[in-house]
């Protein structure tokens, strides 16, 4: 029999600001955070916008001994794992160390760690290259370094599947619960931006050469030109209903009750993609029918393609406006695998206030893309269950449904939405 | 050319690995491990490198692996310094 997998602790280090509920008042506000790309110098580059974690003060959040080994990217996970620990109330210490496990996404990886060595190769030769290249640019290292940080001596893992891979993460910290692990450190975060690594995701067509930050990225807009990327994500906490309830856990944001990927044909192939089947095999998986989905937090591409195909397979599942659809990923740009772990926050504060956080930017949908998309202002809305999907470069495809427990359902009367 | 110092052994060891919370390096640290002061086999081999690079004395890999406390790098650095 499976266990329960309930999330009992958020960190959030985004674009929208630092911590849960800096994040959130941002979040409701329904203005996008996206602004020049100064993370280097870009001005050479077609792609010059981007979301931005602001003012973060790497020696304030990060030990020092640990910041010369890791990229900006594991800084950011390790500030939004302690901002996780908590708001869980969770003190890793007291915690048996082969139950703790650690699951996060990754998508570009230490790309500015490696830009300083690589151009020290380059430059000077290879006994410039410092010896902690080796460890800071992988993916694994950011779960790594919250492991060694923390004692969490359980099954500990990466997921790289692009945009995807955020949701995968939650869906493998799910899984390890099944594999004697209580307590699962799990999501991620990304800092994509650096000349490599920005020139990586060009590559792929999909980014917007806008200047414009409020018409940069507006998807499901019938002109959305393409993507902003971001950076930041958030750390969740996943613990077995059980072995919280035996902490004593006083918060349970809600569960992670169902969880499917898919991997879409090659292109040219008479296959259709397969993002329908994943949402139909999370439903499945979650036991929850179409029609008790409150809300769905959608990939959201900001390429008319895929929003539309997109929007036709929730409107496949769902029918035609037949259920809230948002993105409140519009305001930051598209963090890859830090993405779906902060839509899975928004999910879970969606839960319990009330309320559906704003898609911004949007001024015209076509007409059969036929979804109901909650634009602009937040809308107040009873939220049980919510439905989160992600997509990445190169077919991956996530579902993730979350629903809430008793007692932590807002009435949509709450007082918590900022006008 | 002078002897290397601790004092400067430990300003290379700030700029290569930083200080962990529970260490002091401004301790008499000559012949305290590098495991007690939080140094694993990967900080000393970044140690190392600095040394070729800022005192330009050649550490290969092998007698990185070697060095167990401070007094054991300033004794290695000092005998060849001059001599590369």
């Amino acid at each position: 029999m499976s266990r329960r997998a309930v999330v009992t602790g958020l960190g959030v280090v985004a674009p929208t600001g630092i911590g849960l509920e800096d994040h959130w008042a941002a979040t409701l506000r329904g203005r996008s955070v996206l602004g020049p790309l100064t993370r280097f110098d870009a001005s050479r580059y077609p792609v010059r916008l981007a979301g931005q974690v602001p003012d973060f003060v790497t020696k304030e959040r990060v030990p020092s001994r640990v910041i010369p080994q890791t990229d900006h990217w594991t800084h950011l996970a390790l500030a939004a794992t302690d901002l996780a620990l908590d708001d869980a109330d969770a003190r890793p210490a007291d915690l048996p160390e082969y139950e703790m496990a650690v699951m996060t996404a990754s998508s570009s990886g230490g790309v500015e760690f490696g830009q300083r060595e690589i151009e020290r190769l380059w430059r000077d030769g290879p006994r410039h290259v410092g010896a902690y290249q080796s460890i800071a640019w992988f993916y694994a290292a950011t779960t790594g370094q919250i492991s060694i940080r923390h004692g969490m001596r359980g099954p500990c893992g990466v997921v790289v599947a692009e945009q995807a891979g955020g949701l995968d993460a939650i869906g493998q910290a799910r899984r390890v619960l099944d594999e004697g692990a209580t307590f699962v450190v799990s999501g991620g975060t990304d800092a994509p931006f650096s000349p490599y690594g920005l020139t990586c995701q060009i590559s792929n067509g999909r980014l917007s050469e806008s200047t414009d930050p409020k018409a940069a990225y507006r998807p499901f807009d019938g002109d959305a030109a393409g993507y902003v990327p971001g950076e930041g994500g958030a750390i969740v906490i996943v613990e077995d209903a059980d072995a919280a309830a035996r902490r004593g856990v006083s918060r349970v944001y809600g569960e992670i009750a169902g969880y499917a990927a898919t991997f879409d044909p090659p292109p040219g192939s008479d296959r259709p993609p397969t993002l329908r089947r994943a949402i139909e095999r999370a439903l499945d998986d979650a036991g929850v029918p179409p029609a008790d989905v409150d809300v769905v937090f959608a990939d959201a591409a900001g390429v008319p393609e895929l929003d539309r195909r997109e929007a036709e397979a929730i409107g496949a599942v769902f029918g035609d406006h037949g259920v809230p659809v948002t993105a409140p990923k519009s305001m930051t740009g598209r963090m890859y695998a830090g993405s779906g772990p902060l839509d899975l926050v928004d999910a879970l504060l969606s839960i319990r206030d009330g309320v559906i956080p704003p898609t911004v930017g949007v001024r015209r949908i076509p007409a059969d893309y036929g979804i109901d998309l909650v634009r602009d202002l937040p809308r107040r809305v009873p939220v049980r269950t919510a439905l989160l999907l992600a997509r990445g470069y190169g077919g991956f495809n996530a579902a993730l449904v979350v629903r809430a427990v008793p007692d932590a359902v807002a009435a949509a009367d709450g007082t918590t939405v900022p006008r | 050319m002078a002897d290397r110092t601790l004092d400067e052994l430990r300003d290379l060891m700030v700029a290569s690995g930083g200080v962990d919370e529970e260490v002091d390096l401004s301790d008499d640290i000559l012949d305290t491990t590098f495991t007690d002061l939080s140094y694993d086999s990967l900080a000393v081999l970044e140690l190392a490198g600095r040394i070729e690079r800022e005192w330009d004395v050649v550490v290969p890999d092998e007698a990185a692996a070697d060095f167990q406390t401070p007094r054991m790098v300033l004794d290695y650095v000092n005998e060849r310094a001059g001599v590369n």
